[in-house]
């Protein structure tokens, strides 16, 4: 289990079965739709080379697309979330060094860190994707305000799993 | 040249960036409209297979309410059998049959995107088509647009580029049925000449037109009509008579003169 690159093919797995089987089928009130597979690109470590952050970003994003019946929204949206990773990352924690193949978690940053990190990220992902999904600003405010809840319980759901599977310091 | 190549692979994260969106935006765009959806579905059994996989988990919390829909439509279906009417009764004839009706289960259903779409757990083996119509036990449900081997996607009512031919039950009137509410309860019926009033609680049933949907079947009913008094042709709110959120069991309907009246039409526009 110490293994990155096996750690994140099983994060990869268990993330994006967990979206396309609960959180796709997930129905609440037509308002909320929690994208909680992001995860695994927030998590990859920081010092991943960054053409290749894009390239799994791409495909995590288009995994979920295949399932959900929505060729290319999912894709776009993952491909420009890692894309503004690296410069977030320096924004926010440019004075903090990272060992080589750590991520930013909440043993790093601390959990209000990891809060600020997410909810950027997850905030521009859930923008281009539900406006992406609509193609339209016929509905601008309802579909903001979609963006709005859905990034604030899918920020939620992440930091309480980081939370629920982070290992306890022992001291 | 040389600098050109050193420019390109300094700059590789931001044209990898680029090409990675153009390529996603593409493949959106791409199946935005009706026929692109229908072009374009991803329907496999890799993924049917997976969704089938979990509702057999999932399938027993809606048991009980799908028991007692079942139980009112069988019925209702008992009451148009032939041993349910009088035996004087000469005007009874059996016909040709025209629609057949192939019962499928619900595997994944979505209410809360602008497009939604249900998968279902039958496919090109039990002859579904692309472009058949698909009802619920009480009414309409949506077209389906996908078809595997053992599994098939339908467009639901609730996307944004559904539109059927509908009539007014009890006018006549021909309307067309939208969804531009992003309410899953409620879409938008269209077209309606401004000489027409609707009341709440009007019926707006299938026009038959379309070839997909025989006449008659239940699309929903009004809520609310505002008349508009500068323009010819008002809109409608209609409440879906499916409710969409626990949908679990459908019919796919199989048109059997479709070739025949397809080929007909076809020599028509020839």
């Amino acid at each position: 289990m110490n293994n990155p690159i096996i750690k994140n093919i099983i994060r990869f797995v268990i993330l994006i079965l967990i979206q396309v089987l609960v959180f796709n089928n997930m129905n609440l009130g037509g308002y909320l739709h929690p994208y909680i597979y992001v995860m695994f690109i927030l998590l990859l470590p920081v010092n991943i080379n960054r053409s290749l952050l894009l390239i799994l970003s791409f495909f995590a994003g288009l995994t979920v697309d295949y399932f959900a019946g929505t060729l290319g929204v999912n894709a776009a949206a993952s491909v420009l979330l890692a894309y503004l990773r690296p410069g977030t990352i320096r924004l926010f924690f440019g004075n903090q060094e990272f060992t080589s193949g750590e991520s930013v978690g909440l043993k790093s940053v601390g959990i209000f860190g990891f809060f600020k990190y997410s909810v950027v990220l997850v905030f521009t992902h859930q923008l281009l994707l539900f406006y992406l999904e609509v193609l339209s600003f016929n509905h601008f405010f309802f579909t903001f305000n979609k963006v709005l809840l859905s990034t604030g319980l899918s920020t939620f759901i992440i930091i309480t799993t980081m939370l629920l599977f982070s290992k306890r310091d022992k001291k | 040249m040389r600098n050109l190549f050193v420019l390109l692979w300094k700059n590789q994260f931001f044209l990898l960036f680029i090409i990675l969106e153009t390529v996603s935006i593409i493949l959106v765009t791409r199946s935005y409209s009706y026929h692109g959806a229908m072009a374009h579905n991803t329907t496999n059994d890799i993924s049917g297979g997976v969704f089938s996989m979990y509702s057999g988990v999932t399938d027993y919390i809606n048991l009980k309410e799908d028991n007692i829909l079942l139980a009112e439509e069988n019925a209702n279906l008992r009451n148009g059998l032939k041993t349910s009417f009088l035996l004087t009764d000469t005007q009874y004839v059996f016909r040709d049959s025209m629609f057949r009706y192939i019962p499928a289960k619900v595997v994944s259903n979505s209410i809360s995107k602008s497009n939604n779409f249900i998968m279902v757990n039958k496919g090109s083996k039990h002859g579904i088509e692309k472009e058949m119509g698909v009802v619920s036990t009480l009414g309409v449900a949506g077209i389906v647009i996908g078809v595997s081997k053992n599994y098939s996607t339908i467009m639901s009512m609730l996307h944004k580029n559904m539109n059927i031919s509908a009539r007014i039950k009890k006018s006549g009137q021909l309307v067309s049925v939208t969804w531009d509410s992003n309410d899953y309860l409620y879409g938008t019926v269209t077209d309606i000449p401004s000489h027409i009033k609707l009341t709440a609680g009007d019926t707006i049933v299938t026009s038959g037109n379309s070839l997909i949907f025989q006449e008659g079947i239940i699309v929903g009913t009004i809520v609310s009509h505002n008349q508009d008094s500068n323009k010819k042709l008002s809109k409608a709110v209609l409440k879906y008579i499916t409710d969409f959120g626990t949908l679990n069991h459908v019919y796919v309907i199989k048109n059997i003169m479709k070739v025949e009246q397809d080929s007909l039409l076809n020599q028509l526009v020839n």
